[in-house]
């Protein structure tokens, strides 16, 4: 029997505001295990780490509370732990984590991580997938980092962002007593906009 | 390989006046053209290995004293890439409503009951067809605050990631025949032509004798083109 037989891509549809149970149980305390969590890094994993804080801001310059941020990036060598890559990543690394920002006083994401080497011309970056309720459909964006100037001047997708915009994908690396923070907001709207890309 | 780009004439756009918050959540300024590199043609890596035993069946991954309430129904359905190619051991990540249209996330302030034995939240994976199916029991309309006696229609919501971060996927699966669709915002800011594909079959086919019912669920990713093209 025919279903209902699409003809072209699923639309997307909104992740809503009650994502968390399904999608980050274990971060906001619900009984069912996570496939993710806001780290991609265990002891074992080789590289330098940092933790990627930031807030998500509306166009009213409101942190939003109910914004779900997946990260998806290369090890410190810049390998992916993917099929596609033919170089393999080091041990327990999947390159990916998820969090939500509902859990955190000020709304903030945090990520525990390694800082990704780059690959094939491109700077080290790491790819984020942004969701939210009041957004139909996620949107991409990447995360450079500031203090890479050399790489990031040579980087072609950098190349191809409005000069005066590149502003709004570059992390500010900062040292803490936690250790190596990066800052990284992103602005839904407004002047400084983030850059969204087109993947 | 390239991955398919994304199709607008099938997605909603980010700003939908109807859809309120969009109005100040959706980005405004053009996407930035991005060519396709290792980045997009990798991604999470999600199959079979993150579905735990009773994951695929929430009448029972949360059951404290009994089933929940509610009319059982199986959904299943193939995943595809535009070619129609299935797309193999893949993760789908599945939330709901309970039967009386309340979320058991603790900011939903409905005046519904929860139902202690049913979470809402569950995922399987698809086979080597692309085929996957989950047990649950049919989510309630629930009232939203987007405009004065605003209810969603009975949805699911599925979280798929497909082969790569570009096929990635978040959507919601409506019922064939509610009457809460032509008036529902989010469903309606999808493009017009695309809006079936969120709708779900009645499958007599797939309802169990004495047990549930069954509806159809097929889903077209990204991706693939007929002819891979090497950079």
């Amino acid at each position: 029997m025919a279903g209902n037989t699409p003809k072209g891509q699923t639309p997307s549809q909104t992740v809503g505001p009650y994502f968390a149970y399904g999608l980050t149980p274990e971060q906001y305390n619900y009984p069912l295990a996570s496939i993710a969590h806001g780290h991609t890094v265990d002891d074992e994993t080789e590289g330098e780490r940092i933790r990627i804080v930031g807030r998500v801001f509306d166009g009213a310059d409101k942190p939003i509370g109910d914004a779900m941020i997946e990260i998806w990036q290369a090890d410190a060598q810049g390998r992916y732990a993917h099929p596609a890559d033919p170089n393999r990543p080091n041990a327990a690394f999947t390159g990916f984590a998820r969090t939500g920002t509902g859990t955190d006083p000020q709304n903030r994401f945090v990520f525990d991580t390694i800082k990704p080497g780059g690959r094939d011309g491109q700077a080290p970056h790491v790819n984020v997938i942004v969701m939210m309720r009041g957004l139909l459909t996620h949107a991409y964006t990447r995360i450079y980092f500031a203090d890479e100037e050399a790489a990031n001047a040579a980087d072609p997708v950098l190349a191809g962002v409005p000069a005066d915009r590149r502003d709004t994908l570059l992390a500010k690396r900062e040292e803490t007593s936690y250790g190596t923070v990066y800052r990284f907001d992103i602005r839904m709207q407004g002047d400084s906009e983030t850059v969204f890309f087109a993947v | 390989m390239n991955t398919t780009p994304r199709d607008w004439e099938s997605h909603p756009p980010f700003i939908h006046p109807d859809y309120k918050s969009t109005v100040l959540r959706g980005p405004t300024k053009p996407l930035v053209p991005l060519p396709e590199g290792l980045s997009e043609r990798t991604g999470p890596v999600f199959g079979h290995d993150a579905v735990g035993p009773l994951d695929a069946d929430l009448t029972r991954n949360s059951a404290k004293n009994g089933e929940p309430l509610g009319e059982r129904i199986i959904v299943t359905g193939r995943v595809t890439d535009e070619a129609g190619r299935p797309v193999p051991d893949t993760l789908v990540e599945v939330w709901q409503a309970n039967a009386a249209g309340r979320y058991v996330h603790a900011t939903d302030q409905h005046d519904a009951p929860l139902d202690p034995n049913f979470l809402g939240a569950g995922r399987c994976a698809t086979d080597a067809k692309g085929v996957y199916s989950f047990k649950t029991v049919k989510p309630g309309a629930y009232p939203w605050p987007n405009h004065p006696n605003a209810w969603r229609p009975n949805h699911i919501h599925l979280s798929l990631f497909g082969p790569t971060i570009a096929t990635r996927l978040v959507t919601q699966m409506y019922f064939p025949g509610d009457p809460l669709l032509p008036l529902d915002p989010i469903f309606l800011g999808t493009p017009e032509k695309a809006r079936d594909r969120l709708v779900a079959q009645f499958s007599l086919d797939v309802t169990q004798p004495d047990y549930a019912l069954g509806y159809i669920f097929d889903i077209v990713l990204r991706g693939s083109n007929a002819t891979p093209m090497e950079n």
